[in-house]
């Protein structure tokens, strides 16, 4: 096959693939990007993951080692089977986040840290330049191939000169498909497109191939299993180390590598395509696998010995002469290639521009203030120049180690790099926790290890580290050779490495995060992060309004475009149900306005684009402490406010019901005048009556005169000692009372009263019951007071005892150096509803005269014992009127307080 | 005496579409088990491993992983948010979703 | 013939003043201080003249009064109430429950022999 045909070929397949891109961005452009936007398309596109060292390599893997080369594939199928655990936490927080890179998320959840941004950054063009380069020898080697003539055009044999025209070409196309505009969520139809058709080449080209094989080389099935059991060999045997941990590194590979996370996080729509990619990406990986042993057996029965297993997909049709066919597995193998350097440059290149150049740009245009350029302009040129950057590096790779057998294993070692970034992603996902410092340490001690023990000797000796320090290690330390660091010898290198860095960088992430505070906005972020699941929307940090939107409108020009910008301010003004451009600078918009810029520029950059321009500078997370105390502040004023109210409605009831209490006061004082009133007037009036009388004394007898002046003179005494019990009961109601506390006997405190109150109804014969020695005690009280209450519930008792024959018993108690006097007689008592009222002011149960008083003798009592420390109550059910004065034996000096204050309801009821 | 059908039919059908998602986390475990086999069933008797049979094994677990990843993705499919409102709508407007 | 008081009166000093103005002026008094018992009476044998005091033992002025306006033989008595509390309400009542004339204690004896010769003609 003529060389110039090939590269005809190759021509018209890459116009194919320009003609279906720009279509498709024309499509999604004019919004008709349905069919683009299946899930199908976006499994296909997930084929990223199959490059040239997948279509070429794999064969020549199987070759060499037998079954291990499936655990490239099945280490993706677990993850993508096991979707629900991990990819769609992945995939939804990376949506909603608009996140652009895998850089970008774990900076974005370490506090939008761009520290973190650079150092994946770093890691995975480490990882991936080579890869990269890989790509490029696989697709000028596939050239070689062809020529059958070594004597024709010179570019044929240059490797090196085909690996720089593929790379400029695969340059121009990414350039033209990755960066045509910066879209609000990095997603790019047109490449994912063609991405999409060439996983399709590169399937169809592998069945075609291993059809061939199978059912035309040889007979069938059977007859395939039964040539590779012939052609076995004892290094086909599966080494279980190998196997479990390739397993595992492919498995993270698909999670972490740059152009895997931006084909399933960064391009995906919605959950429902990776439900679909769940099966049907391990079902295109199956059938990518499936006729790789038969291939490599046929290859390696037919071809002579000494043939590169790598080519025998080229080699083996051009062998038995199926030039078609042949050219079929070309293009599958240049589709598999160039959809990886277009994909992985266009992830690497956005984390490029992200993380390092934008940055890098605000930090000098910050220095000098102001700036006019076109924002849009400069981060478009700057995506352009980290693609043609990373294309480049790729290409002086691969020129550098002059398409070295090393390539051949930097597929893996590329997979232990990026698999650094694991722990900090996963830490991500599921640690509130994990901080930047851990996630930052991490990332460069695994980087680190791997570098040292991985990377570098990967070059071969000589190269970077001689073959001394491979030997015996650097300055002769055994414990630090490159392959057996601290002395571990049975592993191989890549897992030996594998497990080094692995383990140390999750000892670090994990020590760094517990060790270290994270800041207030990596708690934010973590939270919003590791719980997307559990809220309904997400949480922001844009809560203090700073810059106009006349500021931000530029701002955004110079990202968006000035169409576009200004269509998404009209909009957000429209929202906020403003006419014009200029919104209100609300946190929501902000907070809109951050997501979308950073769907172009990233997290980071985009919350620090906005700070700028909304405060006066970056905000630091001092800032964010002021904007939290703010809040907590309003939290507490309006907590305040809370209270206030509260004290407000406790007062206004206390108002009301002291209101409601002076009402009743009222009623209850003009009820008490009215009372006053009747028993002043009731003596008076028959004063005056008898005093006219008398005046007017013709023809009255002595005696009527005498008997008259008498009820005069009786009814002035009777009046005096009302105003004397008034007078008595408002001091000791006031407590102003002077009391005069001795030490008496109660015994003859009690025989006074008694012998006071006989004259009382005099004629009555009282029978006395009393237990002299139980009276015997000494009390140290108002001897004096006291004595008046005895007095006055003795008088009581000879007043309203209506037994035929009174008797009246005398029962002392002594309880807790309180005593207990009790006076019970023998009498009907007193009615149950009258009971509650006797000690009230005027509440005479009889009529007045028998009662000889205005009503105010109980309540001069209880006032008296109240003044005294103790009480009087009525005890009821004792066969008689029955009352308990009960009292303190130790009074203690007067304290005003300790007696209970009289209620003044209870004043005139 | 049957019970009303609809409302323990709603219990069920939230109880299974739990237990699913249980079967979509255990599954990818159950199927690294499956492809570790191969380890343990080494004969040291035999000069040249056993490539054939192993092959068959493997893509036949592999085959069989990928049929109950697609019935699971049928049934876990109604516990995702639909398509369109995977958004909150105040992102919505003109930001070119 | 002589014209005939009851006076229903609990303070028997009160009472006593004014049977002795009473009868001095040739009423015939008679005097109780149960309210309950003076109602019997007042139906029994009803008197020209009714001297009522407010507040009784056990029975109010009013209720009385509210009995003998109830009551078809004495619906026409003068009732002359008396009362030591003074108060404006209770005045109100008192005309509102029909009462001939209503006099606050302490009294003027002539105030009294006035009020009582002016129902009596009547």
């Amino acid at each position: 096959m003529s060389f110039n045909l090939l590269v005809l070929t190759c021509l018209g397949y890459v116009v194919l693939l320009f003609t279906v891109a720009s279509a498709a961005e024309r499509a999604a452009v004019a919004g008709r990007a349905g069919w683009l936007r299946s899930p199908m398309v976006y499994t296909l596109s997930l084929s990223v993951y199959c490059t040239a060292w997948t279509f070429y390599g794999a064969v020549g893997y199987a070759a060499r080692s037998g079954l291990e080369f499936m655990t490239i594939y099945l280490g993706p199928t677990l993850v993508f089977v096991g979707w629900w655990v991990v990819l769609r936490k992945l995939v939804r927080i990376g949506r909603e986040n608009r996140v652009t890179s895998i850089a970008d998320m774990i900076s974005a959840r370490y506090g939008k840290s761009n520290l973190l941004g650079v150092i994946v950054t770093l890691l995975c063009i480490m990882a991936g330049t080579p890869y990269i380069a890989l790509q490029l020898q696989s697709i000028s080697q596939s050239f070689t191939v062809f020529v059958t003539d070594p004597t024709g055009p010179s570019l044929a044999t240059d490797t090196t000169l085909i690996a720089f025209w593929v790379a400029v070409g695969l340059a121009f196309f990414t350039i033209a498909f990755g960066t045509r505009t910066l879209d609000a969520n990095e997603q790019h139809p047109g490449v994912v497109t063609a991405i999409a058709v060439e996983a399709v080449v590169k399937l169809l080209a592998l069945l075609a191939v291993g059809v061939f094989v199978v059912w035309f080389v040889a007979t069938g099935p059977s007859d395939i299993l039964a040539r590779i059991d012939a052609q076995a060999l004892p290094e086909w045997e599966i080494q279980p180390g190998r196997w479990t941990g390739l397993i595992l590194l492919s498995a993270i590979a698909i999670i972490c590598l740059p152009r895997m996370f931006q084909v399933t996080v960064v391009e995906n729509t919605n959950d429902q395509h990776l439900a679909t990619a769940s099966w049907a990406f391990p079902l295109y990986l199956f059938l990518i696998s499936l006729f790789v042993l038969p291939i490599a057996v046929i290859g390696m029965e037919l071809m002579p010995a000494g043939s590169n297993p790598d080519m025998f997909m080229l080699t083996l049709p051009l062998h038995l002469g199926q030039d078609g066919l042949a050219l079929l597995s070309f293009l599958g193998g240049f589709s598999a290639a160039t959809s990886m350097v277009i994909v992985a440059s266009l992830a690497l290149a956005t984390m490029v521009s992200n993380h390092i150049v934008v940055p890098l740009w605000l930090r000098v245009r910050a220095v000098r203030q102001r700036d006019t350029g076109d924002m849009r302009l400069l981060v478009l040129s700057v995506r352009r120049l980290s693609i043609s950057l990373v294309l480049g590096l790729g290409y002086v790779y691969y020129v550098i180690t002059g398409g070295s057998a090393a390539l051949a294993s930097i597929g893996l070692i590329a997979f232990v790099g990026v698999a650094q970034c694991l722990p900090a992603l996963i830490g991500a996902l599921y640690w509130r926790g994990a901080s930047r410092n851990g996630a930052a340490l991490g990332l460069i001690a695994g980087m680190v290890l791997w570098f040292y023990t991985l990377f570098l000797p990967s070059f071969g000796p000589e190269v970077f580290l001689s073959a001394r320090v491979m030997e015996s290690g650097p300055f002769d330390l055994a414990w630090l050779r490159p392959y057996s660091l601290f002395g571990l010898t049975t592993l191989d290198p890549l897992l030996h490495s594998l497990f080094w860095s692995l383990m140390v960088n999750i000892v670090a992430f994990c020590f760094g995060s517990i060790l270290s505070f994270p800041s207030p906005i990596e708690r934010v972020q973590g939270a919003l992060f590791v719980d997307i699941f559990d809220r309904p929307g997400t949480a922001r940090s844009w809560t203090r309004p700073m810059a106009e939107a006349e500021d931000l409108l530029p701002m955004a020009q110079r990202i968006f475009g000035a169409t576009e910008a200004q269509a998404f301010f009209r909009a957000q003004a429209e929202l906020q149900g403003k006419q014009g451009f200029l919104p209100d600078i609300t946190p929501e918009f902000l907070e809109a306005l951050e997501l979308k810029l950073a769907g172009s520029v990233g997290a980071a950059t985009a919350y620090a684009m906005l700070a700028q321009t909304v405060g006066t500078s970056v905000v630091s997370v001092d800032d964010l402490m002021a904007v939290a105390s703010e809040t907590a502040q309003i939290m507490e004023y309006s907590a305040q406010l809370e209270a206030k109210s509260e004290e407000l409605t406790r007062t206004a009831r206390k108002l009301r019901e002291a209101n409601e209490k002076l009402q009743t006061l009222s009623v209850q004082k003009d009820a008490f005048l009215s009372q006053i009133s009747h028993e002043l007037r009731t003596p008076m009036t028959s004063i005056r009556a008898f005093s006219e009388i008398l005046m007017d004394a013709d023809g009255m007898s002595d005696e009527e005169q005498i008997h008259f002046a008498r009820i005069i003179h009786d009814e002035s005494i009777r009046l005096t000692r009302l105003l004397d019990d008034l007078l008595d009961l408002s001091v000791l109601e006031h407590g102003q009372v002077q009391l005069n506390i001795t030490t008496a006997n109660l015994r003859e405190l009690i025989d006074r009263a008694i012998t006071a109150s006989n004259s009382v109804q005099a004629e009555r014969n009282f029978t006395l019951h009393r237990s002299r020695d139980r009276e015997d005690v000494d009390i140290t009280t108002d001897a004096g007071r006291l004595a008046q209450v005895f007095i006055n519930v003795l008088s009581n008792a000879r007043k309203y005892c209506d037994a035929a024959d009174p008797q009246l018993r005398i029962k002392v108690k002594r309880r807790n150096g309180m005593v207990d006097v009790d006076f019970i007689d023998n009498g009907i008592g007193i009615p149950r509803d009258k009971q509650a009222l006797i000690f009230e002011k005027f509440s005479r149960l009889t009529d007045s005269m028998q009662a000889g008083g205005a009503g105010l003798g109980l309540a001069i009592c209880r006032e008296i014992m109240h003044n005294l420390g103790g009480d009087i109550t009525y005890v009821p059910g004792q066969g008689g009127a029955a009352f308990r004065v009960s009292f303190p034996m130790q009074l203690e000096a007067r304290e005003s307080s300790a007696r209970p204050a009289t209620d003044p309801a209870e004043a005139a009821e | 005496m049957k019970p009303p059908r609809t409302q323990q039919f709603l219990g069920r059908e939230s109880y299974r579409m739990r237990r699913l998602m249980d079967a979509a986390r255990i599954l990818p475990v159950f199927a690294l088990v499956l492809l570790l086999l191969p380890l343990m069933r080494h004969s040291p008797e035999l000069e040249a491993p056993p490539t054939a049979t192993e092959s068959v094994y493997l893509f036949a677990v592999w085959a069989v992983m990928i049929l109950l990843a697609f019935l699971l993705s049928l049934w876990l499919r109604r516990a995702l948010d639909p398509a369109d409102k995977g958004k909150r709508p105040h992102r919505a407007g003109p930001s070119g979703e | 013939m002589q014209k005939r008081v009851l006076v229903i009166e609990d303070e028997p000093n009160i009472s006593e003043a004014l049977s002795f103005i009473l009868s001095r002026n040739g009423w015939r008094v008679d005097v109780t201080a149960d309210g309950k018992a003076a109602l019997g009476r007042l139906y029994a044998d009803p008197p020209d003249l009714l001297i009522l005091d407010l507040m009784l033992p056990g029975v109010s002025g009013f209720d009385i009064l509210r009995s003998v306006r109830a009551c078809d033989d004495t619906r026409a008595l003068p009732v002359l109430m008396l009362t030591a509390k003074g108060q404006a309400a209770d005045r109100i009542e008192a005309e509102r429950l029909g009462v001939t004339r209503f006099m606050t204690k302490p009294f003027a004896n002539a105030e009294v022999l006035a009020a009582v010769h002016e129902m009596a003609r009547t």
